[in-house]
Protein backbone atom coordinates (compact mmCIF):
# COMPACT_ATOMS: atom_id res chain seq x y z
CA UNK A 1 0.00 0.00 0.00
CA UNK A 2 2.84 2.37 0.82
CA UNK A 3 4.52 3.74 -2.31
CA UNK A 4 7.87 2.29 -3.36
CA UNK A 5 10.71 4.48 -4.60
CA UNK A 6 14.06 3.72 -6.16
CA UNK A 7 17.44 5.29 -6.72
CA UNK A 8 20.42 4.07 -8.80
CA UNK A 9 22.67 3.92 -5.71
CA UNK A 10 20.44 1.36 -4.05
CA UNK A 11 21.76 -2.14 -3.40
CA UNK A 12 18.71 -4.33 -3.11
CA UNK A 13 19.13 -7.23 -0.72
CA UNK A 14 16.31 -7.14 1.82
CA UNK A 15 14.15 -5.19 -0.64
CA UNK A 16 14.94 -7.29 -3.70
CA UNK A 17 11.51 -8.92 -3.71
CA UNK A 18 9.59 -5.68 -3.02
CA UNK A 19 6.91 -5.11 -5.64
CA UNK A 20 7.28 -8.65 -6.98
CA UNK A 21 4.21 -10.28 -5.40
CA UNK A 22 6.39 -12.37 -3.08
CA UNK A 23 3.57 -12.59 -0.53
CA UNK A 24 2.43 -15.42 -2.81
CA UNK A 25 4.36 -18.49 -1.68
CA UNK A 26 4.84 -19.87 -5.22
CA UNK A 27 6.25 -16.56 -6.37
CA UNK A 28 8.48 -16.48 -3.29
CA UNK A 29 9.80 -19.94 -4.18
CA UNK A 30 10.58 -18.79 -7.74
CA UNK A 31 12.56 -15.92 -6.23
CA UNK A 32 14.90 -18.30 -4.31
CA UNK A 33 12.52 -18.50 -1.38
CA UNK A 34 13.02 -21.18 1.31
CA UNK A 35 16.36 -22.23 -0.22
CA UNK A 36 18.31 -20.69 2.67
CA UNK A 37 16.42 -22.60 5.34
CA UNK A 38 17.03 -25.88 3.48
CA UNK A 39 20.71 -25.04 3.34
CA UNK A 40 20.66 -24.29 7.08
CA UNK A 41 19.11 -27.67 7.80
CA UNK A 42 22.21 -29.31 6.31
CA UNK A 43 24.62 -27.24 8.42
CA UNK A 44 25.92 -27.57 11.96
CA UNK A 45 24.23 -24.99 14.24
CA UNK A 46 27.61 -23.53 15.20
CA UNK A 47 28.50 -23.08 11.55
CA UNK A 48 25.31 -21.01 11.03
CA UNK A 49 26.08 -18.86 14.08
CA UNK A 50 29.64 -18.29 12.87
CA UNK A 51 28.50 -17.46 9.35
CA UNK A 52 26.11 -14.80 10.66
CA UNK A 53 28.79 -13.52 13.04
CA UNK A 54 31.32 -13.22 10.20
CA UNK A 55 28.83 -11.45 7.95
CA UNK A 56 28.95 -8.45 10.29
CA UNK A 57 25.15 -8.34 10.51
CA UNK A 58 24.18 -6.04 13.37
CA UNK A 59 20.78 -5.46 14.96
CA UNK A 60 18.61 -3.35 12.71
CA UNK A 61 16.27 -2.31 15.51
CA UNK A 62 18.78 0.30 16.56
CA UNK A 63 21.19 -1.14 19.10
CA UNK A 64 23.50 -2.54 16.44
CA UNK A 65 24.66 -5.59 18.36
CA UNK A 66 26.31 -8.35 16.30
CA UNK A 67 23.49 -10.80 15.51
CA UNK A 68 25.62 -13.96 15.38
CA UNK A 69 27.16 -12.99 18.72
CA UNK A 70 23.68 -12.59 20.22
CA UNK A 71 22.74 -16.06 18.99
CA UNK A 72 25.92 -17.52 20.47
CA UNK A 73 24.84 -16.48 23.99
CA UNK A 74 21.95 -18.98 23.94
CA UNK A 75 22.94 -21.99 26.06
CA UNK A 76 23.23 -25.26 24.13
CA UNK A 77 21.44 -27.26 26.80
CA UNK A 78 18.37 -25.83 28.42
CA UNK A 79 15.77 -27.51 30.63
CA UNK A 80 13.22 -24.98 29.35
CA UNK A 81 12.18 -24.55 25.70
CA UNK A 82 14.13 -21.98 23.69
CA UNK A 83 12.33 -19.37 21.59
CA UNK A 84 12.93 -17.01 18.69
CA UNK A 85 11.06 -13.72 18.89
CA UNK A 86 10.83 -11.42 15.89
CA UNK A 87 10.36 -7.81 16.90
CA UNK A 88 7.93 -6.21 14.47
CA UNK A 89 6.64 -3.63 16.92
CA UNK A 90 8.16 -0.92 14.73
CA UNK A 91 7.30 2.38 16.40
CA UNK A 92 10.42 4.53 16.68
CA UNK A 93 9.36 7.88 15.20
CA UNK A 94 10.91 8.21 11.75
CA UNK A 95 10.93 4.47 11.08
CA UNK A 96 8.68 2.73 8.55
CA UNK A 97 10.85 -0.01 7.04
CA UNK A 98 9.61 -3.21 8.70
CA UNK A 99 6.23 -2.27 7.35
CA UNK A 100 7.51 -2.72 3.80
CA UNK A 101 9.18 -6.03 4.64
CA UNK A 102 5.95 -7.45 6.07
CA UNK A 103 3.96 -6.03 3.18
CA UNK A 104 6.16 -7.29 0.38
CA UNK A 105 8.25 -10.16 1.71
CA UNK A 106 6.70 -11.81 4.79
CA UNK A 107 8.18 -15.22 4.00
CA UNK A 108 11.72 -13.84 4.31
CA UNK A 109 10.96 -13.01 7.94
CA UNK A 110 9.55 -16.49 8.55
CA UNK A 111 12.65 -17.98 6.94
CA UNK A 112 14.92 -15.83 9.13
CA UNK A 113 13.05 -16.97 12.25
CA UNK A 114 13.42 -20.65 11.30
CA UNK A 115 17.13 -20.26 10.54
CA UNK A 116 17.68 -18.51 13.88
CA UNK A 117 15.85 -21.46 15.45
CA UNK A 118 18.02 -24.06 13.77
CA UNK A 119 21.16 -22.15 14.76
CA UNK A 120 20.21 -21.99 18.42
CA UNK A 121 18.41 -25.33 18.82
CA UNK A 122 14.99 -23.76 19.27
CA UNK A 123 11.73 -25.24 18.00
CA UNK A 124 9.31 -22.32 18.19
CA UNK A 125 9.25 -18.72 17.02
CA UNK A 126 6.88 -15.78 17.42
CA UNK A 127 6.45 -12.88 15.02
CA UNK A 128 5.16 -9.88 16.97
CA UNK A 129 3.58 -7.17 14.81
CA UNK A 130 2.33 -3.88 16.19
CA UNK A 131 -1.45 -3.50 16.50
CA UNK A 132 -1.70 -0.56 14.09
CA UNK A 133 -0.31 -2.80 11.32
CA UNK A 134 -3.46 -4.93 11.12
CA UNK A 135 -3.23 -5.43 7.35
CA UNK A 136 0.34 -6.65 7.78
CA UNK A 137 -0.67 -9.05 10.53
CA UNK A 138 -3.20 -10.48 8.07
CA UNK A 139 -0.51 -10.84 5.39
CA UNK A 140 1.71 -12.61 7.93
CA UNK A 141 -1.11 -14.91 9.12
CA UNK A 142 -1.65 -16.02 5.53
CA UNK A 143 2.08 -16.47 4.89
CA UNK A 144 2.44 -18.66 7.99
CA UNK A 145 -0.61 -20.72 6.98
CA UNK A 146 0.77 -21.22 3.46
CA UNK A 147 4.16 -22.28 4.82
CA UNK A 148 2.50 -24.85 7.10
CA UNK A 149 0.45 -26.19 4.18
CA UNK A 150 3.68 -26.87 2.25
CA UNK A 151 5.39 -28.60 5.16
CA UNK A 152 7.91 -25.75 5.55
CA UNK A 153 6.77 -25.29 9.15
CA UNK A 154 5.55 -27.69 11.81
CA UNK A 155 6.75 -31.24 12.35
CA UNK A 156 9.64 -32.56 10.28
CA UNK A 157 10.18 -29.43 8.16
CA UNK A 158 11.32 -30.17 4.60
CA UNK A 159 11.51 -33.84 5.65
CA UNK A 160 14.58 -33.04 7.75
CA UNK A 161 13.38 -34.49 11.05
CA UNK A 162 13.59 -31.00 12.58
CA UNK A 163 10.40 -29.53 14.08
CA UNK A 164 9.75 -25.81 14.06
CA UNK A 165 6.55 -23.91 14.82
CA UNK A 166 5.98 -20.26 13.89
CA UNK A 167 3.19 -18.19 15.42
CA UNK A 168 1.97 -14.65 14.80
CA UNK A 169 1.20 -12.21 17.61
CA UNK A 170 -0.41 -8.78 17.44
CA UNK A 171 0.19 -5.80 19.73
CA UNK A 172 -2.27 -3.09 20.73
CA UNK A 173 -0.36 0.20 20.64
CA UNK A 174 2.72 0.79 22.76
CA UNK A 175 6.10 2.19 21.72
CA UNK A 176 7.86 0.77 24.73
CA UNK A 177 6.95 -2.77 23.73
CA UNK A 178 9.60 -2.41 21.02
CA UNK A 179 12.16 -2.75 23.82
CA UNK A 180 13.07 -6.42 24.06
CA UNK A 181 12.14 -7.18 27.66
CA UNK A 182 8.89 -5.20 27.44
CA UNK A 183 8.16 -7.09 24.22
CA UNK A 184 8.36 -10.38 26.09
CA UNK A 185 6.08 -9.08 28.85
CA UNK A 186 3.56 -7.99 26.24
CA UNK A 187 3.68 -11.37 24.50
CA UNK A 188 3.05 -13.02 27.84
CA UNK A 189 -0.17 -10.98 28.13
CA UNK A 190 0.99 -8.27 30.50
CA UNK A 191 1.67 -4.55 30.56
CA UNK A 192 4.90 -3.86 28.66
CA UNK A 193 7.02 -3.09 31.70
CA UNK A 194 10.73 -3.73 31.12
CA UNK A 195 12.63 -6.42 33.01
CA UNK A 196 15.90 -5.80 34.81
CA UNK A 197 18.98 -7.36 33.21
CA UNK A 198 20.87 -9.58 33.87
CA UNK A 199 19.64 -12.19 33.29
CA UNK A 200 19.59 -11.40 29.59
CA UNK A 201 16.82 -12.82 27.35
CA UNK A 202 19.32 -15.20 25.70
CA UNK A 203 19.45 -17.01 29.05
CA UNK A 204 16.09 -16.21 30.68
CA UNK A 205 13.48 -14.91 28.25
CA UNK A 206 9.95 -15.87 27.24
CA UNK A 207 8.31 -17.97 29.98
CA UNK A 208 11.76 -18.30 31.51
CA UNK A 209 13.30 -20.02 28.49
CA UNK A 210 16.34 -18.78 26.52
CA UNK A 211 15.10 -16.37 23.87
CA UNK A 212 16.65 -14.73 20.83
CA UNK A 213 15.01 -11.40 20.01
CA UNK A 214 15.80 -9.86 16.65
CA UNK A 215 14.30 -7.04 14.62
CA UNK A 216 12.30 -7.99 11.51
CA UNK A 217 14.87 -6.44 9.12
CA UNK A 218 17.68 -8.33 10.88
CA UNK A 219 15.87 -11.64 10.44
CA UNK A 220 14.92 -10.82 6.84
CA UNK A 221 18.65 -10.32 6.12
CA UNK A 222 19.61 -13.76 7.41
CA UNK A 223 18.40 -15.90 4.45
CA UNK A 224 20.39 -13.69 2.08
CA UNK A 225 23.54 -14.25 4.15
CA UNK A 226 23.02 -18.02 4.07
CA UNK A 227 22.78 -17.97 0.28
CA UNK A 228 25.25 -15.20 -0.57
CA UNK A 229 27.86 -16.02 2.06
CA UNK A 230 29.33 -14.08 4.97
CA UNK A 231 32.09 -12.52 2.89
CA UNK A 232 29.73 -11.09 0.26
CA UNK A 233 27.46 -9.60 2.92
CA UNK A 234 30.31 -8.19 5.02
CA UNK A 235 31.84 -6.50 1.95
CA UNK A 236 28.63 -4.59 1.18
CA UNK A 237 29.48 -2.26 4.07
CA UNK A 238 32.53 -0.98 5.94
CA UNK A 239 34.41 -3.31 8.37
CA UNK A 240 32.21 -4.75 11.14
CA UNK A 241 29.11 -3.20 9.55
CA UNK A 242 27.95 -5.81 7.08
CA UNK A 243 25.20 -5.45 4.54
CA UNK A 244 22.73 -2.79 3.61
CA UNK A 245 20.06 -0.88 5.45
CA UNK A 246 16.58 0.24 4.69
CA UNK A 247 16.84 3.98 5.29
CA UNK A 248 13.51 5.71 5.85
CA UNK A 249 13.91 9.24 4.51
CA UNK A 250 11.32 11.66 5.80
CA UNK A 251 10.72 15.29 6.69
CA UNK A 252 11.55 18.26 4.46
CA UNK A 253 12.83 16.33 1.46
CA UNK A 254 11.86 16.41 -2.19
CA UNK A 255 11.89 12.61 -2.52
CA UNK A 256 11.14 11.00 0.82
CA UNK A 257 10.85 7.22 0.82
CA UNK A 258 12.44 3.99 1.99
CA UNK A 259 15.71 3.30 0.15
CA UNK A 260 18.02 0.34 0.61
CA UNK A 261 21.58 1.64 0.62
CA UNK A 262 24.88 0.03 1.55
CA UNK A 263 25.90 0.42 5.15
CA UNK A 264 28.30 3.36 5.35
CA UNK A 265 26.55 5.47 2.69
CA UNK A 266 27.32 9.16 3.13
CA UNK A 267 24.55 11.05 4.91
CA UNK A 268 25.00 14.23 2.91
CA UNK A 269 24.65 12.29 -0.33
CA UNK A 270 21.64 10.50 1.09
CA UNK A 271 19.91 13.80 1.75
CA UNK A 272 20.88 15.71 -1.37
CA UNK A 273 21.06 12.98 -4.00
CA UNK A 274 18.89 10.08 -2.91
CA UNK A 275 16.32 12.20 -1.09
CA UNK A 276 16.43 14.91 -3.76
CA UNK A 277 17.50 17.73 -1.43
CA UNK A 278 15.48 20.03 0.80
CA UNK A 279 11.96 20.95 -0.28
CA UNK A 280 11.48 24.38 -1.78
CA UNK A 281 15.25 24.88 -2.09
CA UNK A 282 15.38 25.85 1.58
CA UNK A 283 18.40 25.33 3.81
CA UNK A 284 19.01 22.33 5.98
CA UNK A 285 18.95 22.93 9.73
CA UNK A 286 19.17 19.54 11.43
CA UNK A 287 18.95 15.80 10.82
CA UNK A 288 17.67 13.06 13.10
CA UNK A 289 19.86 10.26 11.76
CA UNK A 290 18.21 7.11 13.06
CA UNK A 291 14.87 7.62 14.73
CA UNK A 292 13.77 10.19 17.30
CA UNK A 293 15.93 8.84 20.12
CA UNK A 294 19.23 9.72 18.38
CA UNK A 295 21.08 12.95 19.10
CA UNK A 296 20.47 15.34 16.19
CA UNK A 297 23.16 16.46 13.77
CA UNK A 298 23.46 20.03 12.50
CA UNK A 299 23.80 20.93 8.82
CA UNK A 300 27.59 21.12 9.29
CA UNK A 301 27.84 17.61 10.69
CA UNK A 302 26.29 15.56 7.90
CA UNK A 303 29.39 14.58 5.96
CA UNK A 304 29.47 11.23 7.77
CA UNK A 305 29.34 7.57 6.91
CA UNK A 306 26.05 5.95 7.93
CA UNK A 307 27.35 2.93 9.81
CA UNK A 308 27.14 2.07 13.49
CA UNK A 309 30.74 2.92 14.40
CA UNK A 310 31.09 6.17 12.42
CA UNK A 311 27.83 7.48 13.82
CA UNK A 312 28.98 6.66 17.33
CA UNK A 313 32.17 8.63 16.64
CA UNK A 314 30.03 11.53 15.40
CA UNK A 315 28.34 11.58 18.81
CA UNK A 316 25.08 10.08 17.66
CA UNK A 317 23.67 6.70 16.60
CA UNK A 318 22.72 4.92 13.40
CA UNK A 319 19.63 3.73 15.26
CA UNK A 320 16.68 2.30 13.40
CA UNK A 321 17.31 3.85 9.97
CA UNK A 322 14.79 6.68 10.32
CA UNK A 323 16.39 9.76 8.79
CA UNK A 324 14.25 12.82 9.55
CA UNK A 325 15.36 15.95 7.74
CA UNK A 326 14.57 19.34 9.27
CA UNK A 327 14.76 22.63 7.32
CA UNK A 328 15.55 26.20 8.39
CA UNK A 329 11.92 27.18 8.97
CA UNK A 330 11.54 24.75 11.89
CA UNK A 331 11.67 25.87 15.52
CA UNK A 332 14.04 23.50 17.31
CA UNK A 333 12.45 24.25 20.69
CA UNK A 334 9.12 23.10 19.30
CA UNK A 335 10.85 20.11 17.72
CA UNK A 336 12.39 19.15 21.08
CA UNK A 337 8.98 19.64 22.68
CA UNK A 338 7.25 17.33 20.20
CA UNK A 339 9.87 14.64 20.81
CA UNK A 340 9.45 15.00 24.57
CA UNK A 341 5.63 14.88 24.33
CA UNK A 342 6.06 11.54 22.62
CA UNK A 343 8.35 10.07 25.27
CA UNK A 344 6.23 11.42 28.09
CA UNK A 345 3.19 9.77 26.51
CA UNK A 346 5.00 6.48 26.00
CA UNK A 347 6.85 6.21 29.32
CA UNK A 348 5.36 3.27 31.21
CA UNK A 349 5.98 4.98 34.53
CA UNK A 350 7.91 2.08 36.01
CA UNK A 351 11.21 3.94 36.58
CA UNK A 352 10.96 7.27 38.35
CA UNK A 353 13.69 9.15 36.44
CA UNK A 354 11.88 8.47 33.16
CA UNK A 355 8.33 8.95 34.44
CA UNK A 356 9.06 12.21 36.27
CA UNK A 357 11.81 13.40 33.96
CA UNK A 358 9.80 13.21 30.75
CA UNK A 359 6.85 14.91 32.45
CA UNK A 360 8.91 17.78 33.86
CA UNK A 361 10.70 18.21 30.56
CA UNK A 362 7.46 18.30 28.61
CA UNK A 363 6.04 20.92 30.95
CA UNK A 364 9.23 23.00 30.92
CA UNK A 365 9.56 22.84 27.13
CA UNK A 366 5.87 23.68 26.64
CA UNK A 367 6.16 26.73 28.87
CA UNK A 368 9.44 27.70 27.25
CA UNK A 369 8.12 27.44 23.71
CA UNK A 370 5.20 29.68 24.61
CA UNK A 371 7.43 32.43 25.90
CA UNK A 372 7.20 31.68 29.61
CA UNK A 373 10.77 30.44 30.02
CA UNK A 374 13.54 31.90 32.11
CA UNK A 375 17.25 31.65 31.39
CA UNK A 376 17.98 29.01 33.99
CA UNK A 377 15.39 26.73 32.35
CA UNK A 378 17.84 26.12 29.51
CA UNK A 379 20.42 24.59 31.84
CA UNK A 380 17.69 22.90 33.79
CA UNK A 381 16.39 21.12 30.69
CA UNK A 382 19.88 19.80 30.10
CA UNK A 383 20.44 18.92 33.76
CA UNK A 384 17.17 16.98 33.97
CA UNK A 385 17.92 15.11 30.76
CA UNK A 386 21.45 14.21 31.82
CA UNK A 387 20.13 12.82 35.07
CA UNK A 388 17.81 10.42 33.25
CA UNK A 389 20.69 8.85 31.32
CA UNK A 390 21.48 5.30 32.35
CA UNK A 391 19.14 5.39 35.34
CA UNK A 392 16.25 3.35 34.02
CA UNK A 393 15.45 -0.35 33.43
CA UNK A 394 14.99 0.17 29.69
CA UNK A 395 16.47 2.72 27.29
CA UNK A 396 13.28 4.81 26.98
CA UNK A 397 14.69 7.30 29.48
CA UNK A 398 17.90 7.56 27.48
CA UNK A 399 15.90 7.84 24.27
CA UNK A 400 14.09 10.89 25.65
CA UNK A 401 17.22 12.46 27.07
CA UNK A 402 19.67 12.07 24.20
CA UNK A 403 17.93 14.13 21.50
CA UNK A 404 17.01 16.79 24.07
CA UNK A 405 20.59 17.20 25.29
CA UNK A 406 21.82 17.49 21.71
CA UNK A 407 19.19 20.08 20.77
CA UNK A 408 19.95 22.24 23.82
CA UNK A 409 23.69 22.02 23.12
CA UNK A 410 23.55 22.60 19.39
CA UNK A 411 20.67 25.08 19.18
CA UNK A 412 21.06 27.01 22.42
CA UNK A 413 20.57 30.28 20.59
CA UNK A 414 17.07 29.27 19.56
CA UNK A 415 16.26 28.68 23.22
CA UNK A 416 17.64 32.12 24.10
CA UNK A 417 15.51 33.66 21.36
CA UNK A 418 12.41 32.45 23.18
CA UNK A 419 13.27 34.18 26.46
CA UNK A 420 11.51 37.05 28.21
CA UNK A 421 8.07 36.43 26.85
CA UNK A 422 9.14 36.80 23.22
CA UNK A 423 6.85 34.93 20.86
CA UNK A 424 8.40 31.99 19.06
CA UNK A 425 10.41 33.47 16.18
CA UNK A 426 9.31 30.63 13.91
CA UNK A 427 5.63 30.64 14.77
CA UNK A 428 3.34 31.45 11.90
CA UNK A 429 1.47 34.71 12.43
CA UNK A 430 -1.76 34.27 14.32
CA UNK A 431 -0.90 30.90 15.81
CA UNK A 432 -0.68 31.50 19.51
CA UNK A 433 -2.62 28.57 20.84
CA UNK A 434 -0.55 26.24 23.02
CA UNK A 435 0.39 22.97 21.35
CA UNK A 436 -2.13 20.21 22.01
CA UNK A 437 -1.05 17.94 24.81
CA UNK A 438 -1.81 14.27 24.44
CA UNK A 439 -3.97 12.96 27.26
CA UNK B 1 -21.39 -12.48 25.81
CA UNK B 2 -21.47 -13.59 22.19
CA UNK B 3 -18.60 -13.14 19.76
CA UNK B 4 -18.52 -14.07 16.06
CA UNK B 5 -17.58 -17.57 14.90
CA UNK B 6 -14.41 -16.13 13.41
CA UNK B 7 -13.46 -14.68 16.79
CA UNK B 8 -14.08 -18.01 18.51
CA UNK B 9 -12.11 -19.98 15.94
CA UNK B 10 -9.17 -17.59 16.21
CA UNK B 11 -9.36 -17.60 20.00
CA UNK B 12 -9.26 -21.41 20.24
CA UNK B 13 -6.43 -21.53 17.73
CA UNK B 14 -4.39 -18.91 19.61
CA UNK B 15 -4.71 -20.80 22.88
CA UNK B 16 -2.64 -23.59 21.30
CA UNK B 17 0.19 -21.18 20.42
CA UNK B 18 1.49 -20.47 23.90
CA UNK B 19 2.44 -22.36 27.05
CA UNK B 20 0.26 -20.04 29.15
CA UNK B 21 -3.37 -19.00 28.57
CA UNK B 22 -2.69 -15.42 29.53
CA UNK B 23 -0.44 -14.89 26.50
CA UNK B 24 -3.45 -14.52 24.19
CA UNK B 25 -4.69 -11.54 26.18
CA UNK B 26 -3.44 -8.51 24.21
CA UNK B 27 -4.46 -9.60 20.70
CA UNK B 28 -7.72 -11.06 22.05
CA UNK B 29 -8.67 -7.75 23.64
CA UNK B 30 -8.11 -5.93 20.37
CA UNK B 31 -10.15 -8.45 18.37
CA UNK B 32 -12.94 -8.27 20.97
CA UNK B 33 -12.88 -4.48 20.79
CA UNK B 34 -13.17 -4.65 16.99
CA UNK B 35 -16.41 -6.61 17.36
CA UNK B 36 -18.04 -4.82 20.28
CA UNK B 37 -16.70 -1.32 19.62
CA UNK B 38 -15.05 -0.94 23.02
CA UNK B 39 -14.01 -3.01 26.00
CA UNK B 40 -17.22 -2.92 27.99
CA UNK B 41 -17.47 -4.34 31.54
CA UNK B 42 -19.12 -7.41 29.98
CA UNK B 43 -16.22 -7.98 27.60
CA UNK B 44 -13.69 -7.56 30.40
CA UNK B 45 -15.63 -9.99 32.58
CA UNK B 46 -15.89 -12.56 29.79
CA UNK B 47 -12.22 -12.44 28.82
CA UNK B 48 -11.06 -12.49 32.44
CA UNK B 49 -13.13 -15.60 33.04
CA UNK B 50 -11.90 -17.37 29.94
CA UNK B 51 -8.26 -16.74 30.83
CA UNK B 52 -8.49 -17.38 34.58
CA UNK B 53 -7.61 -13.78 35.34
CA UNK B 54 -9.31 -11.23 37.57
CA UNK B 55 -11.12 -8.33 35.94
CA UNK B 56 -8.59 -6.06 37.60
CA UNK B 57 -5.72 -7.88 35.91
CA UNK B 58 -7.41 -7.43 32.53
CA UNK B 59 -8.17 -3.73 33.16
CA UNK B 60 -4.60 -3.23 34.25
CA UNK B 61 -3.39 -4.48 30.86
CA UNK B 62 -6.02 -2.47 28.94
CA UNK B 63 -4.86 0.81 30.47
CA UNK B 64 -1.33 0.26 29.19
CA UNK B 65 -2.14 -0.07 25.47
CA UNK B 66 -3.10 3.07 23.56
CA UNK B 67 -5.34 1.27 21.03
CA UNK B 68 -7.51 -0.31 23.70
CA UNK B 69 -10.44 1.69 25.03
CA UNK B 70 -13.11 1.19 27.65
CA UNK B 71 -15.24 3.96 26.17
CA UNK B 72 -17.32 3.71 22.98
CA UNK B 73 -15.87 5.41 19.91
CA UNK B 74 -17.42 6.53 16.65
CA UNK B 75 -17.88 4.09 13.78
CA UNK B 76 -14.78 5.52 12.16
CA UNK B 77 -11.88 6.41 14.42
CA UNK B 78 -9.77 9.06 12.66
CA UNK B 79 -6.22 8.92 14.00
CA UNK B 80 -3.98 11.74 12.86
CA UNK B 81 -0.25 11.40 13.45
CA UNK B 82 1.54 14.54 14.60
CA UNK B 83 4.87 12.99 15.52
CA UNK B 84 8.02 14.57 14.08
CA UNK B 85 7.98 13.26 10.51
CA UNK B 86 4.28 14.12 10.12
CA UNK B 87 4.60 17.38 12.05
CA UNK B 88 7.25 18.63 9.61
CA UNK B 89 4.87 18.00 6.71
CA UNK B 90 1.69 19.48 8.14
CA UNK B 91 0.36 16.83 10.53
CA UNK B 92 -0.68 19.39 13.15
CA UNK B 93 -2.54 21.51 10.58
CA UNK B 94 -4.25 18.34 9.41
CA UNK B 95 -5.35 17.55 12.97
CA UNK B 96 -6.63 21.12 13.44
CA UNK B 97 -8.55 20.82 10.20
CA UNK B 98 -10.17 17.56 11.32
CA UNK B 99 -11.11 19.14 14.65
CA UNK B 100 -12.86 22.02 12.86
CA UNK B 101 -14.46 19.88 10.21
CA UNK B 102 -15.77 17.26 12.64
CA UNK B 103 -16.43 19.76 15.41
CA UNK B 104 -14.73 17.57 18.01
CA UNK B 105 -11.42 17.53 19.86
CA UNK B 106 -8.83 14.89 20.72
CA UNK B 107 -10.63 11.68 21.75
CA UNK B 108 -14.00 13.25 20.95
CA UNK B 109 -16.89 11.61 19.07
CA UNK B 110 -19.43 13.30 16.79
CA UNK B 111 -22.98 13.37 18.23
CA UNK B 112 -24.23 11.00 15.48
CA UNK B 113 -21.54 8.49 16.44
CA UNK B 114 -20.00 8.43 12.95
CA UNK B 115 -16.53 9.77 13.71
CA UNK B 116 -14.08 9.87 16.55
CA UNK B 117 -10.87 11.83 16.41
CA UNK B 118 -7.54 11.07 17.99
CA UNK B 119 -4.09 12.63 17.86
CA UNK B 120 -1.77 9.65 17.68
CA UNK B 121 1.94 8.93 17.93
CA UNK B 122 4.05 7.57 15.06
CA UNK B 123 2.06 5.06 12.98
CA UNK B 124 4.97 4.02 10.76
CA UNK B 125 4.14 6.14 7.73
CA UNK B 126 7.03 8.61 8.10
CA UNK B 127 8.19 8.48 4.48
CA UNK B 128 4.63 9.11 3.29
CA UNK B 129 3.81 11.90 5.75
CA UNK B 130 1.55 13.40 6.78
CA UNK B 131 -0.53 10.35 7.47
CA UNK B 132 -3.63 9.23 9.30
CA UNK B 133 -5.37 5.97 9.99
CA UNK B 134 -9.13 5.58 9.88
CA UNK B 135 -9.76 2.44 11.92
CA UNK B 136 -7.03 0.22 10.41
CA UNK B 137 -6.77 1.89 6.98
CA UNK B 138 -3.74 4.01 6.23
CA UNK B 139 -4.15 7.31 4.36
CA UNK B 140 -0.87 8.87 3.33
CA UNK B 141 0.69 11.92 1.68
CA UNK B 142 -2.34 13.80 2.92
CA UNK B 143 -3.36 17.38 2.34
CA UNK B 144 -6.35 19.15 3.82
CA UNK B 145 -8.24 18.59 0.53
CA UNK B 146 -7.37 14.88 0.44
CA UNK B 147 -8.41 14.52 4.07
CA UNK B 148 -11.80 16.04 3.24
CA UNK B 149 -12.28 13.48 0.47
CA UNK B 150 -11.27 10.64 2.78
CA UNK B 151 -13.76 11.74 5.45
CA UNK B 152 -16.51 12.19 2.88
CA UNK B 153 -15.94 8.65 1.58
CA UNK B 154 -16.33 7.21 5.07
CA UNK B 155 -19.37 9.34 5.78
CA UNK B 156 -21.08 7.76 2.75
CA UNK B 157 -20.57 4.26 4.17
Amino acid sequence: MADLVSHPDEVKVVSKRFGKSATNIDRYLELDGYKAVQKALGMQPDAIVNLVKDSGLRGRGGAGFNTGMKWSFVPKQSPKPKYILCNGDESEPGTCKDRLIFEHDPHSVIEGVVIAGIATGSHAGYIYIRGEYRYLLEIMQKAIKDAYARGFLGKNIFGSGYDFEVYWHGGAGAYEVGEESALMESLEGKRGIPRIRPPFPAVVGLWGGPTVINNAETLASVPHILLGGAEWFAKLGPPKNGGTRLFCLSGHLNRPGVYELPMGYNLKKMIYEVGGGISGGRKLKAVVPGGSSCPVLTADEIDVSMDFDSMMKAGTMLGSGGVVVVDETTCMVNFALRIMKFYQHESCGWCIPCREGTDWLKKTLTRFHHGGGVKKDIDNIQYLSENMLGRTFCPLGDAAAMPTISIVKKFRKEFEDHLEGKPCPFEKAGVTEPAAVLA
Amino acid sequence: MKFSDQFEARFSDMLTHYPTKRSVLVPTLLYAQDEVGYLSPDVIHEIAQRLDLTELEVSNVISYYSMLTTKPRGKFNVQVCTNIACMLRGGEELLDHCKTKLGIGHKGTTPDGTFSLEEVECIGACSWAPAAQVNYDFHENLTVEKMDKVLDEYRKN
